[in-house]
């Protein structure tokens, strides 16, 4: 299956969804883009490059871990995990990140701008940015900078400057707007390095060129430890970056299936959530730049969503999942904020695993499933990111009182 | 066909050296307050008004269109209200009304039952700013069947062979974007806009409507005699936000 070889006059489209809805203005600079990135693509030496940076920089390839423990105790099928989270980083966001830095160098540009959610796209590309010399700022709604200082405080230090966002819901969307605000004015001299597979044609595919990566190392590794193909393989979806990674390795292994897990937030119903597949609440839209399923009302406006996790709260969907989606070849599930705090606990205790938040929605599907399968059969879940960044939401999810009282000595430390 | 809207434009520009676009935020600050600035818009010789349906998502609008939108929205404001408002609007002044807002509003409703709504509403023609050439073929179609003016947009960075593609499917006028940026920040008259406008007039024959930062009466006599529209949008709003009626009034006299 090439998802990249568009027909005719259906460039950046899969089935119907994706294409490319921008202002007139930024038509040059992402046209500069496209022919930077397909030059790139048709380089060999360029993917080298990509790989052997992430191998010397982010401590790639990323282990596929066999989950002992946790197979025994289900008792069913053999769970495998591709360790994303000990990218440098702790999270998959550094492939995509890398990679388009390699691309701004080719662009001659200097100036990088990234909106992020989790701030696990925002920190790989302040990192990024230290590294290749670029000037960098982020945009981050001010509900995700609230929830994850953590990752705020790195890009600070890092040497990005870090912009709250205050309009809209004041998360990811919010961000993403902000950031074509951003290029519309600065475009001579500013890459956008849009951090998931969304977004106007041909950011859905450069990102899911370089999260490729995920899958082409797992799918040998399993077959290296002489492990079989998996029979099913798990990612959450956000915006569908790390899903795309690991999708990839497998696409032609038809027997492979391969199932995407949303956020279910609070369960469904309108505004509760931000499964955009998994429950019927989306519908087809055109907004930021391209044409997927969205969580909006019959006006066309967009519906505010939840999940506990920042990464995952996201009206819409990448374009190529959608896609992959009505053709049968992705399955989709969604996990609750109850499901996921569960999952992480029984993680935590029986594998010493942290996987972040994002994560560990693709956990909760694997888990339910593995529990029914044959002890022949083989899971593969894509750990797309570690769960430190999470302490405060995960505390707290906890109700966890020595964290609180810690919290409030700290807190005196300040006054 | 010779458009509806592209005759109107002939036809006053003979009577005018300077066409007058204005906008409003449909439902911001209220529809009672938009009423009232379609007025005076109407009393200062305003030719074109484009409502703004507004959208959760503005992605091309500056920071106050971006906080009007929103507001909008946040009220309650629908889609019926804004048609309802537009035949209101059409009913009782002479100027020329055009929906402006983005693409998912009418891909939402659907093509064929959007371009129907805005005829029902009397309006000209619409601006979606994110419509771009390549994707606006059957939006385009049955605008056309149904006289509507589907505007497109040229800007400083479009190739002027892009410029002619654009110039193909445009109706009524030309949205010229006067440099680069979102909507509301002040652009700064130049060489460089009069050059562009003269790559613009190469492409195409329609009147040249100039928007994008023209906010004072320097900047409309800057564009007499090189466009035949200028287009006025934040700085309207922000004159009515900043003095209401008074405000709006004296702003929109003094661009004379
Ligand atoms: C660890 C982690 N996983 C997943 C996601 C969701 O993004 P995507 O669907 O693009 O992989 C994020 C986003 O911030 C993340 O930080």
């Amino acid at each position: 299956m090439n998802l990249f070889d568009y027909e005719d006059g259906r460039e950046g489209y899969f089935g119907e969804y994706g294409g490319c809805f921008i202002p007139e203005i930024l038509y040059s600079t992402v046209t500069e883009l496209k022919d930077c990135f397909n030059d790139a693509k048709k380089d060999p030496k360029f993917w080298q490059e990509f790989v052997e940076l992430m191998h010397n920089y982010s401590g790639r390839p990323t282990p596929v871990t066999y989950l002992k423990n946790l197979s025994e105790h289900l008792g069913g099928a053999q769970i495998y995990v591709k360790r994303e989270d000990l990218n440098h980083t702790g999270s998959h966001k550094i492939n995509n990140v890398m990679g388009q830095g390699l691309l701004c160098k080719r662009l001659g540009k200097e100036r990088i701008i990234a909106e992020t959610g989790a701030g696990q796209h925002g920190f790989a590309t302040a990192t990024m940015s230290a590294r290749m010399g670029f000037d960098c700022k982020i945009y981050m709604g001010a509900v995700d900078v609230a929830r994850q200082r953590p990752n705020v405080f790195w890009m600070e230090n890092l040497g990005a400057k870090v912009i709250a966002v205050t309009d809209g819901q004041q998360t990811l969307k919010d961000a993403i707007n902000e950031c074509m605000r951003d290029w519309v004015s600065n475009m001579e001299d500013t890459h956008y390095a849009l951090g998931t597979a969304c977004g106007p044609h041909p950011f859905p595919e450069i990102v899911s060129y370089f999260q490729s990566i995920v899958g082409k190392e797992a799918r040998e590794q399993l077959l290296a430890n002489g492990a079989k193909l998996p029979d099913k393989v798990f990612a959450c979806v956000g915006g569908g970056s790390n899903a795309m990674g690991i999708f990839q390795g497998f696409l032609d292994d038809e027997n492979v299936e391969l199932i995407g897990v949303e956020a279910g937030g609070h369960g469904p119903g309108l505004g509760k959530h931000a499964a955009r597949i998994a429950y019927p609440d989306a519908t087809t839209g055109i907004a930021q730049g391209y044409k997927t399923k969205y969580l909006q009302n019959s006006d066309g406006n967009m519906l505010d969503t939840h999940s506990v996790s920042a990464g995952l709260d996201y009206i819409g969907v990448s374009p190529i999942l959608a896609h992959l989606a009505d053709v049968g070849r992705v399955r989709f599930d969604a996990a609750t904020d109850v499901e996921v705090t569960e999952t992480l606990k029984l993680l935590m205790t029986i594998e010493g695993l942290i996987p972040a938040l994002e994560s560990t929605h693709a956990f909760v599907s694997a888990i339910k499933e593995a529990k029914t399968m044959n002890k022949d059969q083989v899971v593969l879940v894509n750990q797309s990111g570690r769960g430190d960044k999470d302490i405060f939401t995960v505390a707290e999810a906890l109700d966890d009182t020595k964290w609180k009282t810690f919290i409030k000595e700290r807190a005196n430390l300040y006054v | 066909m010779s458009n509806q809207l592209e005759n109107f434009c002939r036809q006053t520009a003979q009577e005018k050296d300077l066409m007058l676009m204005t906008h409003v935020v449909c439902g911001y600050p209220s529809f009672d307050d938009n009423w009232r600035m379609l007025e005076l818009m109407d009393e200062n010789g305003a030719d074109i008004v484009e409502l703004q349906f507004p959208f959760s998502e503005p992605s091309a609008d500056g920071p106050l269109f971006v906080q009007a939108n929103q507001a909008a929205v946040d009220a309650g404001v629908t889609v019926q209200d804004c048609l309802d408002f537009m035949k209101k609007a059409s009913e009782r002044f002479s100027f020329k009304i055009l929906m402006m807002g983005y693409l998912n509003t009418a891909w939402k409703m659907g093509y064929e039952k959007f371009t129907d709504a805005l005829v029902d509403a009397g309006a000209s023609g619409f601006i979606l700013p994110d419509l771009p050439v390549e994707e606006c073929k059957d939006l385009h179609a049955l605008s056309e069947t149904k006289g509507l003016a589907p505007i497109m947009l040229m800007t400083p960075t479009t190739p002027t062979e892009r410029l002619h593609k654009i110039a193909a499917t445009a109706k009524g006028l030309i949205y010229v974007v006067a440099r680069k940026g979102v909507t509301g920040t002040k652009t700064q008259m130049s060489t460089e806009l009069e050059d562009f406008l003269a790559r613009c007039k190469e492409a195409t024959d329609l009147p040249l409507a100039v928007g994008f930062g023209v906010s004072c009466k320097e900047d409309t006599d800057f564009l007499k005699g090189k466009a035949d529209m200028a287009i006025v949008g934040t700085a309207s709003l922000r004159a009515w936000l900043n003095g209401g009626e008074q405000e709006l009034g004296t702003f929109l006299k003094n661009l004379k």
